[in-house]
């Protein structure tokens, strides 16, 4: 129908760009970060997983209102975690921390980054959003910075109101547990925040995961239930010892090392490999789903 | 007394799983195994190797056709992630199960060797030779005789020569005399028996042809043990210069003094008995019943010195080779008995004991030691302390005989230590046996090597140890000496009658944590004296025996003391460490403390980090549970003679552990991703703007311009094929067709939803693509409006235009909200919405900014007529100005009122397109309901240009040809016949029913 014609770049363009875009269209500035921030404030789960993290270092301080004296809270090196609970703000944290971390966490994350695409496509708003249009990759990336921040916000609320609640009830006093010499108040603070990071770190994997799922799935609970599902998946594999060093492998095999952190001197080697492990992860399966996103034909 | 008892559990590290499933694994089964590999179950005979004849019945001739389309699109991309993941995961279990270790051969057997002082007494010593798949006659290989630590036997130490065999050598394992099935009594590593028994063996690995000679009965060979296989290793190194190299691990210089300590400088006559240790070791060698050991074992990854089975083979033999054994004795020959019988009912050693524990000893033998020695020793050991290793080194080195130390964090307490030690041991033993032994390798460098407990490794639930390095072999006293001022009270404590209740330093054998973790040390008030420090300004790392210098005094003249030395942390609490003390015997001792004599006491060696803030803490106590102590209660002062106590240092630097090197990758990890991710950004920004800064001229003007479009989907349907059509401005060009015609497809293709398979589409002459900047001036609604459930309508639309990035003043709210006509409405959620209002919503955002092209796909799908009828008024006005509308519909009605161009597409492809007027306008012909047709018929015949087309049923369809329809009616009514309905007819309406009606469900969603 069409003879081959000639394509010349600028030639004839009525849209006041080179690109053809309409005034005042930037792709770099489309779907700001702000603006996404507070699309997903104003959803209710997103308001209902924060206030859980205030809410739940407040449940465990009633719960140990209830102490019967009846101290047997588990045993191990680190059962010291639950028995020096309540000696202190810095050691209360840690509970929190330490009860939190292996599940309730990682929901947490799966639940922000695996529904962040999911849910759009879901309401169908995500083709209106592809139309505006926002690059593929930028709306992954600022979606994905966004659960980010939103993961770490609930972290640091977790840690921030565990800390302010415990240090309200139990007091400022240091850092304690079996496994090291009682730390300052200062030195604990530090400590505490290094946990916090090595946590964050771990959580990129769930992440990753959860970001992966989300744009190959229009179900936003298949993305969360997926990622949370294959960590269990991995923490399980990983009790099994006949693994070997496989186990190494394994996305949730590093996930407690952070309880070296807590030692003096400090044990960073596992927490080292850890770092490598998620980070590795996370940076595949985002390099996964970048890859699938900006490919797939979006059909929802 | 007597070495250690080791009684390590069963190997648990290479030796059995793997030889386990070996073995299970040359044994064809005695069934079919069932195997599930490429979707179809396959019926394998026993013997892996046979699997090509094994039966495999599939279910289809294609699992994987099965399994696709079993699942769907979508899903199959999660299902391979998830099969791969499988795969992976079962292969690596297969890696790991699968018997790593190479055949070794292993040859038992009962060999009778002759010695005794005169070399003539036959004893049968039960053996275990261990030779690796290379080795044979033409091909021999360098041999390590491996020793047993006390209460063992050769298959203690079965682990350890699996890994020097599989390593390349052949290594001989043996039961020493009086243990095990071997016969013989236990003469405590007596230099004629024991150690005669190791030449006798020496001769025997000369003549086996596998093993490399250096001359005739002189194999090459190493001698590798732990404990009482340690101290063999020594006395057999001193006595036959046949041994090529030697790695004694744990053991004693003297033995007399390992168990008849005085740390005053007090020969072993004068020594505090170590009951705790001598009862076990008589107990697990005399006693012919299992050992009366459990728990963790010494040394050892390597565990040269071996662990023995408890109980082991005890029983049995003890009936066969020892006949009628005294109860008092068991295995043990009369001499040793006799002299532990003396020293354990008095506390005290006489000359003779003295002489007979010397005989067993390397201490005074070792100049004529000149295989080069590599001496481990554990820092938990409260057995053969690190003293006993420095006696050792010094001997030997005296002579030149290359020496080297080498400290780990187990021992005799410690057991094999943490994961990373037990790596570090057996790494520098096989690299001293592959130096001297096989002559492969650098010469060892590092004269001194040591480690630390270093903390909890929070993923084995364990202890982890850093390792250090110092060149030069600075002994126990170390390369620096720190003092650190203590002070304290000149003090009285009692010692209490018969040594009840007494302080407990540490349990032997009662596992690694225990003398670790400050759980066990606990002194008794009033029986011992503290003299503190202040807290230290910084930390020390003290790596050595600490000195101290006190004054005592007795009533009775002479004492027996423990001198510790706690590390006190800042909130109190106490550690001993390792549970190590120092017992002195002090005699002569003046009434009053004012006028002792000051006497210097060397605390036990150690390594330990006392962080800074912690106080060092001197303990004199007067009893220990593992020592004799007098009988006899009385009452002694104790005083610091000096203010100071002396804590050695060593100059050393750290090990360099792979968790440096990790530290590297997780830093070259962190650049590599972020210089790849800035290189990915730049290469697909360039690519994005060269691409899209191209304009095609031809359709420079052009709102739309379609050309070739193809579609086809994964499954290999085919939505659009060959779909050509242009948008110019002022235009509203409907797409028309039935449901299923691929008009949803191809409007996904323009909002860059889909790639096209192939064809192109200009929007302004820009190619348009997924995410082309060009896309932002296109307003669309596409397939239903999406919006989000929570938010309210007025708030959707304030959100979708934040994220377009553009000005406010560029929306046009009033504008859209007006077409949107949903009142106060918009302030409600969009969920509570109906349909229309929906629908009227996303109309609305399509035009939020006025866009130079706007596709509607469906816009009238649920409105109401009114609403209907302004969308129709609302699109034309809009396209007036330049602007042009797509919309798509399957209703003819809709698209010829609204349109001012049509596109009607079936079943993928265009079957007509052009203005409407041409395509769905009124046609010159007309459809008459009359009372009599025939009659008519007639009438109209008469008319000229009009004729009358053929068809039933009291109808007419008339082509008037230009009359006027009210000409042709008024003429019928004039010839008296009834016109019931004047009907105009479409030009198309016929074709258009032909092509798409007759079959309108299309073939699927387009």
């Amino acid at each position: 129908m069409m003879a081959q014609t000639t394509v010349e770049p600028n030639a004839g363009d009525s849209g006041g760009t080179p690109s053809g875009a309409a005034a005042g269209y930037r792709p770099f500035a489309t779907l700001p970060f702000r603006a996404e921030f507070r699309r997903q404030a104003s959803r209710r789960r997103t308001q209902l997983a924060l206030g859980f993290m205030v809410l739940l270092p407040l449940i465990i301080l009633i719960a140990f209102q209830f102490d019967s004296g009846d101290d047997d809270n588990g045993r191990g090196e680190f059962g010291s975690l639950v028995e020096f609970a309540t000696s202190g703000g810095l050691n209360f944290t840690l509970f929190a921390l330490f009860v939190s971390a292996s599940f309730l966490l990682v929901v947490v994350v799966a639940l922000f980054c695996g529904d962040t695409v999911a849910s759009e496509a879901s309401w169908g708003s995500l083709r209106y959003l592809l139309a505006v249009p926002v690059p593929r990759a930028r709306l992954l990336a600022v979606k994905l910075l966004v659960a980010l921040t939103y993961s770490a916000l609930a972290l640091l609320l977790l840690a921030g109101t565990a800390l302010l609640l415990g240090t309200l009830r139990y007091g400022w006093g240091p850092l304690r547990s079996t496994v090291a010499a009682e730390l300052e108040p200062g030195e604990g603070l530090l400590r505490l925040l290094a946990v916090l990071g090595y946590l964050a770190v771990v959580l990129l994997v769930v992440a990753g995961l959860a970001v992966l799922l989300s744009v190959s799935t229009d179900a936003a609970l298949g993305a969360v239930g997926g990622a949370v599902l294959l960590w269990i998946l991995s923490s399980i594999l990983d009790q099994i010892t006949a693994l070997g060093v496989l186990r190494a492998f394994l996305p949730t095999h590093y996930s407690t090392a952070w309880l070296g952190l807590l030692s003096t001197p400090i044990q960073t080697d596992d927490v080292v490999r850890g770092a490598i492990s998620a980070i590795s992860y996370a940076t595949l399966f985002w390099g996964l789903a970048f890859w699938r996103f900006t490919r797939k034909d979006v059909v929802s | 007394m007597s070495a250690a008892p080791d009684r390590r559990p069963v190997p648990h590290r290479t030796g059995a799983q793997p030889a386990l499933v070996a073995g299970a694994g040359r044994e064809p089964g005695p069934g079919p195994v069932l195997s599930a590999d490429s979707g179809a179950f396959c019926v394998h005979s026993g013997n892996p190797q046979l699997s090509p004849r094994s039966v495999c019945h599939m279910r289809s001739p294609s699992p994987a056709a099965w399994i696709r389309r079993a699942l769907s699109t979508r899903r199959r991309a999660l299902a391979a992630a998830a099969a791969v993941v499988v795969v992976l995961l079962a292969a690596g279990v297969a890696g790991t199960l699968r018997p790593a270790e190479p055949d070794l051969r292993t040859e038992a057997a009962l060999i009778t060797v002759r010695s005794g002082p005169s070399g003539d007494e036959p004893v049968e010593l039960d053996t275990t030779l261990y030779l690796p798949p290379a080795a044979a006659a033409d091909a021999p290989v360098p041999a390590v005789l491996l020793a047993h630590g006390f209460g063992g036997t050769k298959e203690s130490v079965r682990a350890d020569a699996e890994e020097f065999a599989g390593r390349g050598y052949a290594v001989l394992t043996w039961t020493a005399r009086g243990f095990g099935r071997s016969g013989g009594q236990i003469h405590l590593d007596h230099p004629d028996y024991e150690v005669r028994d190791a030449q006798r063996l020496l001769d025997w690995l000369a003549a086996r042809p596998e093993v490399v000679t250096d001359a005739t009965g002189d194999p090459r060979v190493g001698v590798v043990g732990g404990s009482y296989g340690g101290a063999l290793a020594l006395l057999l190194a001193a006595q036959d210069q046949r041994v090529d190299a030697i790695v004694p691990m744990i053991t004693w210089n003297d033995l007399a003094r390992s168990f008849l300590p005085e740390q005053s400088g007090e020969g072993p006559e004068q020594g505090v008995f170590k009951k705790g240790w001598a009862g076990l070791f008589f107990g697990s060698g005399g006693n012919p019943g299992p050992a009366p050991l459990g728990g963790s074992g010494p040394p050892g990854g390597l565990a040269p010195g071996g662990g023995s089975v408890p109980g082991g083979s005890l029983p049995e033999n003890a009936a066969t080779t020892a006949g009628a054994v005294d109860p008092s004795c068991g295995r043990f020959a009369a001499d040793v008995c006799a002299a532990y019988l003396r020293i354990a009912t008095t506390g005290r050693a006489d000359p003779d004991a003295v002489a007979l524990l010397r005989r067993s000893s390397p201490a005074g033998k070792l100049d004529r030691v000149e295989a080069p020695t590599l001496l481990v020793q554990g820092a938990a050991d409260t057995l053969f302390s690190l003293t006993e290793a420095d006696a050792n080194a010094r001997e030997i080195a005296a002579t030149g005989t290359p020496v080297q130390v080498a400290w780990f964090t187990g021992g005799h307490d410690g057991g094999d230590g943490p994961k990373t030690d037990s790596d570090r041991v057996l790494h520098l033993t096989v690299r001293w046996l592959d130096h001297y032994v096989k002559g492969e390798g650098a010469a060892p460098a590092d004269d001194f090597t040591f480690s630390r407990i270093a903390g909890f490794d929070a993923l084995d639930r364990g202890l982890v140890a850093t390792g250090f390095r110092a060149t030069g072999y600075p002994g126990v006293d170390g390369t620096g000496q720190q003092p650190v001022s203590v002070s304290g009270p000149a003090q009285s404590i009692a010692n209490p009658p018969a040594g009840n209740p007494a302080a407990i330093s540490s349990v032997p054998f009662a596992g690694e944590l225990s003398s670790l973790l400050d759980g066990v040390a606990g002194d008794i008030p009033g029986q011992h004296a503290r003299f503190e420090s202040a807290p230290l300004p910084a930390a020390v790392d003290v790596v050595g025996a600490p000195t101290v210098s006190i004054r005592a005094a007795s009533p009775t003249g002479t004492a027996v003391l423990f001198v510790k030395l706690y590390d006190v942390a800042a909130d109190g609490s106490a550690t001993l460490p390792n549970g190590l003390v120092a017992p002195i015997r002090l005699e002569g001792l003046p009434a009053a403390v004012e006028d002792a004599e000051p006497v210097t006491v060397t605390l036990p060696a150690i390594v330990r980090r006392v962080e800074a803030g912690h106080r060092v803490r001197v303990v004199v106590a007067t009893s220990d549970q593992a020592y004799a102590t007098p009988v006899e209660p009385a009452v002694y002062s104790v005083a610091l003679a000096s203010g100071a106590v002396t804590l050695p240092t060593v100059a050393s630097e750290p090990i360099p552990t792979d968790a440096v090197v990790w530290r590297w990758v997780l830093a070259g990890l962190l650049a590599t991703i972020a210089v790849g991710l800035v290189v990915v950004v730049a290469v697909l920004r360039r690519r994005h703007r060269r691409r899209e800064s191209r304009v095609h001229p031809a359709y420079a003007g052009v709102p739309l311009a379609v050309r070739e479009l193809r579609k086809e989907y994964a499954d290999g349907f085919v939505a659009v094929s060959n779909v050509d059509f242009e948008v110019h401005p002022g235009q509203v060009v409907g797409l028309l067709g039935p449901n299923g015609a691929g008009k949803t497809t191809t409007l996904r293709v323009l909002m860059g939803l889909t790639q096209p398979t192939a064809g192109e589409v200009y929007v302004f002459g820009h190619r348009l693509v997924p995410g082309a900047p060009v896309l932002s001036r296109i307003g669309a609604l596409v397939e239903g409006p999406g919006f989000l459930p929570h938010l309210s309508g007025l708030d959707n639309l304030t959100a979708y235009w934040r994220a377009t990035g553009r000005p406010w003043a560029d929306a046009h709210f009033d504008e859209a909200l007006e077409i949107a006509g949903l009142g106060t409405s918009v302030h409600r959620k969009v969920r509570t919405y109906s349909h229309g209002m929906r629908q009227r919503l996303a109309i609305a955002q399509a035009m939020l900014g006025l866009p130079e092209l706007l596709v509607l796909d469906e816009p009238t799908d649920g409105l109401d007529p009114p609403q209907i009828a302004e969308m129709r008024r609302v699109l034309r006005r809009y396209a007036t100005g330049g602007r042009a509308v797509l919309v798509s519909s399957h209703l003819l009605a809709e698209v010829e009122q609204t349109c001012t161009h049509a596109v009607v597409v079936t079943k993928g492809q265009i079957v007509a397109s052009g203005p409407v007027e041409e395509i769905v306008g009124e046609s010159p012909s007309v459809l008459l309901e009359v009372t009599d047709p025939v009659a008519a018929r007639a009438v109209l015949d008469r008319l000229a240009g009009v004729s009358v087309l053929p068809d039933g049923d009291g109808q007419l369809v008339v082509d008037t040809n230009g009359t006027a329809r009210s000409e042709v009616v008024a003429e019928l009514v004039r010839a008296g016949i009834g016109v019931d309905r004047v009907v105009p007819r479409r030009r198309l309406e016929d074709a258009f029913l032909a092509l798409v009606g007759e079959n309108s469900r299309g073939s699927g969603d387009r």
